[in-house]
């Protein structure tokens, strides 16, 4: 190694892995995730100790939660679409449509699955089914909130022109915390919808 | 100062036995193979120690050029090599130990013949209920704090709680499980003399869980026979005892005396009370001067316990005790 | 060339200052975000937390002094109990090494600052206010009383109804949030923010400490702040996860609990072994011997970490082939420790061992370690657990495994660095008193617990019966407690009359080899004027170790280096082997931490009174600070930046 300093010219704040702020989005995924992790494991743990059957009224209904299911991944789909169109194109101006179609599907997720608890022959105070049944939606739905609310934000940084050439990380970021929702809705769905109708 | 600290687990293990929750003198098959594995795993601890003492000191004190603090260049091939050497011993001491461990638990997993006998023992706050099973319906009873047993032959212990987590344990007769509300854990004791051992809660209950302890009594199966005879029996004495009015006005609504109407089932079964070592579950020993004082102190003897203070008169007081110490 | 230090005084350094200084009175008092200043005050809130654990159990000491004592009742013990468990697990031992490692990291590593300085002022707010939460109970009589443990159905609210439980569940949900923010933050300054040079192999080992117990902390922490939901959830809104009446069960407390307390109590210990392991050399005159061995077995140790938590459950009845297959690797666990004592004991056997009071320290916690490793190793084995579980046998393991290598590594290092956080020495003669004091002190109270614990006297409990025969062995325990007290209160003296007449330090008072020692003692609020550029594992002992060739280029040596005086700014580099890539902007004074703090301090009392009202007040609070605070500012797209080759 030399003595000598030569000047580069290096990004400053850099984007996706270049950025902190993508491994520190990776982070709160990663600790997210294992919440999940042990949410699962806490219905199947419960399921495993129970005497009988296991959902005791029997495997959750997919009329609403399997189109619910396939808004949400929709949802993944345009927000991706949208970010990745933004990074060609530069246009505020779709990418606050795509936002807003984001989050319209993402609000009628939360509204269907809140239909569809309403129905549910079981409280979150019946049993330790309805317990870890609610825990496990109901975090995730949280989730959903946050990523909704997150949206917003970046709806109206979007409409202020904050997202320029430079830096538009937080759109990736908020994409990618999105985009970690519905993969963790796949595995709540199947674990709290699928396996039960075979087993 | 390493040396001596060295010496100071052995000379304390010549004083680790003989209290009445020490293990390392087990009196059964389970807790002598336990003891064994805890005595090897002990003097392998206490060599590691005292290895690794006697390295670090010389270390330490080893002698170098006077006053020589200067950074130099180092070759550390021989140093690693020693790292390797002390990691491969350790590991084979670890190894060794996890078999040594396994094989133990294997053979205390079940015992040799089968269980003469099967008991349910259930942890309340702070007292224990003990419930022994017959082939017979009409043999089966039930009695409090203590538990009796014969000499020699394997006793089944069902374990359970009706409210939060307790734990069973007899030091000198084998380890411990814990008696959890919503399941049945269930292990076996077998002693080989005849004797009382002292059990201990061992997991915390609340408030009084320092005072939940208990006995074992262990008879020469011809007592035991006898005794389980003498349990069947109804109390004896006439219904129309005046100590027995005061008993039912005063306390039947907690506790049972088989034979009498008394028939309360929140406190322990108090069947055949003259003959229990120790009253409020192994907290004091079984005499009518302590069973006079704990009916009416009850919250100052054992803070929380679920038995209120009564306030009852002298006159009451001697009454209920001389009944209870009458049912032998 | 040896590496040359910093000296104040030029036009550029007097800008540096200019962009970095916190703002002056309350307003900067609050609003800063500066490493050295967030880590100072973690080490001073933790120490405090630790003086008032340490009280609560002298008094259970006197309690337990001699049988069937009367001082406390049990109520008052449980609370004491369970509180001085909560506090030293929770609000001293981590946050104590957190102090540690956001002071240090960004010398050590060469850097200006974290990767997120905002989010690493949140930590310390959240964890300053989650303590009081836990704290404002004791007052109200209130504090928890379950054990630091809380095993359900004890801590349900048929059998502890009051808040109690309640503040300790929401409290820990709350602390948490410290945590994993925290480790987010170590974890990101330590793959990004480096010194171009400072690759993965030249690390110091408190950095892969930190490191590792960060990303444990990542994956563990969720499993108690879940488990600390449900229980708030059972205990208030009747729900059954633990409640036996609908089909809950207790063991998913226990199981989840342990995935988390597991983990956690290796995070406990992993950074302040690499404090050992960094500062124990220095006075051995040489580097530390099996340097990879060490770091691979740090990591090696957490992972394992993370497969053997059964073994807080060996008695619960679970069936035997689990049981064999957990007290196996509780066996393992003990081959990775076994790397880290040769390491230390070859580095002083081929080393020249300069005998001041850090040292001491460090060769007191290599005994320590043993023998509570071997207390653990007893323990491993389930069989004999059957035996030693619940009774004060593990309280004398944990106490030498917690005591021996947290307390004892953090007051050796805070010696060791105390030099360059304040300028001053600690006095040395004091210092050695304090050793010696701790040392016999400790020993006298926790030796003879190995004794009563064979000896069958069970845990937990707020008194004994005289015939249990371990009335003397608890008397010297309750003097020893004493003793150890005096020294920690012999400790307290030296820093107050240091700070105020220790004789001055000067930068590298030790003659140590990593970063932190290249600065001024304390350092400028920027760190370093220009960023070194790293060439080995102990810059400033290159010359004479004569390693290589190469040299690390530091301060003012380094005339056309890499300034980055355009703002405030850092360096980030690739993970691995650090090659510049980006300039970092750092973020200014901002309130913003504190008043997400007190937002969220809003929203868990909110919980705990089950306040609607307080709980909507706090959740708007956090959202509209969030939203300001994530807010994107332009910025230029590049930046030229003087790089070495």
């Amino acid at each position: 190694m030399s003595d000598h300093a030569h000047s580069e010219i290096l990004p400053v704040g850099g984007t996706d892995t270049v950025s902190t702020a993508w491994w520190g989005m990776a982070c709160l995924i990663a600790t997210e995730a294992i919440l999940f992790v042990y949410l699962i494991f806490s219905y199947a743990y419960l399921g495993s100790q129970h005497d009988g059957p296991w959902p005791p009224s029997g495997a959750p209904s997919l009329k609403l939660a399997l189109p619910n299911t396939v808004i949400l991944v929709c949802s993944s789909f345009l927000l991706g679409w949208g970010v990745r169109e933004f990074r060609r194109r530069r246009d505020n101006g779709r990418l606050a449509l795509f936002l807003v179609g984001t989050i319209v599907l993402g609000t009628a997720f939360i509204t269907i699955q809140g239909f569809e608890w309403a129905g549910k022959p079981f409280a979150f105070s019946t049993n330790a089914y309805s317990a870890a049944f609610f825990i496990l939606t109901g975090v995730h739905m949280a989730h959903v909130a946050v990523g909704l609310l997150m949206l917003v934000m970046l709806l109206v940084w979007t409409l202020m022109g904050r997202f320029g050439d430079a830096h538009h990380e937080h759109l990736a970021l908020g994409a990618l915390y999105w985009h970690f929702v519905d993969v963790v809705w796949i595995a709540v769905f199947t674990t709290a919808y699928l396996v039960p109708q075979f087993s | 100062m390493r040396r001596r600290a060295a010496l100071l687990p052995v000379l304390a293990l010549a004083g680790c036995s003989g209290t009445p929750l020490s293990y390392l003198d087990a009196t059964s098959s389970v807790g002598g193979a336990i003891a064994n594995l805890g005595l090897g795993l002990t003097a392998i601890s206490v060599g590691v120690c005292v290895v690794i003492g006697v390295l670090l000191a010389v270390a330490i004190c080893r002698r170098r050029p006077e006053g020589d603090l200067e950074i130099a260049p180092v070759n550390d091939r021989g140093a690693i090599r020693w790292i390797g050497v002390g990691v491969a011993i350790s590991t084979v001491f670890l190894l060794g130990s996890a078999v040594w461990t396994l094989l133990t638990v294997n053979s205390i997993g079940e015992p040799a013949q089968a269980k003469a006998l099967s008991i349910d023992v259930i942890g309340q706050e702070w007292w224990w209920a003990v419930k022994y099973h017959s082939s017979d319906p009409a043999r089966e009873f039930t009695t409090a704090n203590q538990l009796v047993i014969p000499v020699g032959v394997p006793v089944q212990i069902n374990l359970t709680s009706t409210d939060v987590i307790h734990s069973f344990w007899v030091p000198k007769l084998g380890g411990k499980m814990d008696m959890i509300p919503s399941r049945t854990n269930v292990t076996w004791l077998e002693a080989d003399k005849v004797g009382d051992f002292r059990g201990q809660c061992s997991e915390f209950c609340g408030l009084q869980h320092a005072n939940m302890a208990f006995t074992v009594r262990v008879l020469s199966q011809a007592d035991f026979d006898s005794w389980w005879d003498r349990q069947l029996q109804s109390a004896t004495g006439s219904p129309d005892d005046p100590r027995l009015r005061t008993f039912m006005a005063r306390c039947a609504a907690c506790h049972t005396i088989r034979g009498t109407p008394a028939g309360g089932i929140l406190g322990p079964d108090l069947s055949h009370f003259g003959d229990r070592e120790t009253i409020a579950s192994g907290l004091m020993p079984n005499t009518p001067q302590n069973l006079a004082k704990w009916i009416n102190n009850t919250q100052t003897i054992k803070p929380g316990v679920k038995m209120p203070e009564l306030g009852m008169l002298a006159s009451e007081i001697d009454g209920v005790t001389s009944y209870l110490e009458d049912l032998k | 060339m040896s590496a040359q230090v910093e000296t104040i005084g030029s036009a550029q350094r007097r800008k540096l200052l200019g962009i970095w200084e916190t703002a002056p009175g309350l307003y900067g008092w609050l609003a800063s975000v500066d490493h050295k200043t967030i880590g100072i005050r973690y080490l001073c809130t933790a120490f405090f937390f630790l003086v008032i654990g340490g009280t609560e159990a002298l008094v259970m000491r006197v309690q337990l002094a001699q049988p069937e004592l009367k001082v406390l009742s049990p109520d008052a013990y449980n609370q004491l109990f369970s509180m001085h468990g909560t506090t030293m697990m929770f609000l001293y031992a981590l946050p104590m090494l957190s102090g540690f490692s956001n002071y240090l990291w960004p010398l050590m590593l060469g850097s200006r600052d974290m990767a997120f300085p905002r989010l690493n002022a949140l930590s310390y707010w959240v964890f300053l206010f989650a303590g009081i939460f836990l704290y404002v109970s004791f007052p109200l009589g209130q504090a928890p009383n379950g054990g630091w443990f809380a095993y359900v159905p004890n801590t349900s609210l048929e059998y502890d109804p009051g808040i109690n439980m309640d503040v300790f569940a929401l409290g820990l949900i709350f602390l948490g949030i410290s945590t994993v923010v925290g480790s987010a933050n170590f974890i990101v300054t330590l793959l990004r923010c480096r010194a171009p040079g400072m690759s993965v192999n030249r690390l110091p080992i408190l950095v892969w400490g930190t490191l590792t117990a960060s990303a444990a902390n990542l994956l563990a922490v969720p499993a108690v702040s879940l488990a600390c939901a449900m229980l708030w959830l059972d205990r208030r809104y009747g729900t059954h996860f633990f409640e036996m009446s609908g089909g809950g069960r207790p063991l998913l407390w226990q199981h989840l609990f342990w995935i988390f307390g597991h983990p956690w109590v290796y995070a406990l210990v992993l950074p302040a072994m690499g404090i050992v392991s960094d500062a124990l050399p220095v006075f051995c005159r040489r580097p530390l011997v099996g340097y990879t061995l060490v770091a691979i077995s740090t990591v090696a140790t957490m992972i394992l970490g993370f497969g053997v938590w059964v073994h807080h459950m060996f008695a619960t009845g679970l069936p035997v082939m689990s049981l064999a297959f957990f007290s196996a690797a509780s066996f393992v666990i003990a081959v990775p420790s076994a790397v880290g004592v040769f390491a230390w004991i070859a580095t002083i056997w081929t080393g020249k061992p300069h005998f001041t009071t850090p040292f001491l320290f460090f060769a007191g916690f290599i005994m320590l370690f043993v023998i509570g490793g071997v207390s653990g190793f007893m323990t491993a084995s389930v069989a004999f657990d059957w035996q030693l579980t619940d009774t004060y046998f593990i309280v004398a393991h944990l106490h030498y495994v917690l005591l021996g290598i947290n307390v004892f590594p953090v007051i050796g290092g805070i010696h060791f660095w105390f030099p360059k956080m304040s300028g001053r020495m600690l006095d040395e003669r004091l210092g050695k008193w304090t050793f010696w004091t701790m040392f016999v002190g400790f020993n006298a109270a926790f030796f003879p617990m190995h004794v009563t614990g064979l000896m069958g006297m069970p845990r937990r409990v707020y008194t004994y019966p005289s015939d249990m025969g371990v009335g003397w062995l608890n008397l010297l325990s309750s003097v020893g407690a004493f003793v150890f007290a005096v020294g920690v209160l012999l400790f307290l003296i030296n820093v107050a009359k240091s700070l105020r007449a220790g004789e001055p330090a000067g930068n590298n008072p030790w003659d140590a080899p990593t970063l932190e020692w290249a600065t001024t003692s304390p350092p400028p609020v920027y760190n370093f004027a220009t960023i070194p550029q790293v060439a080995s594992r102990y810059p400033l002992w290159e010359g004479r170790l004569k390693e290589s060739d190469e040299r690390s280029i530091i301060g003012d040596a380094a005339p056309d280096g890499m300034v980055l005086d355009r703002g405030k700014e850092t360096i980030g580099v690739t993970p691995l082997d650090a090659e510049p890539n980006v300039v970092l902007k750092m973020p200014g004074d901002s309130i913003l931490p504190f008043l997400l703090s007190i937002g969220m301090t809003l929203l868990f009392f909110g919980m705990l009174g089950q306040m609607i009202w307080l709980m909507v007040l706090g959740a708007v609070c956090e959202i509209v600070i969030l939203a300001l605070w994530l807010t994107p500012k332009p910025h230029a797209a590049e930046e030229r930046v003087e790089v070495y080759e």
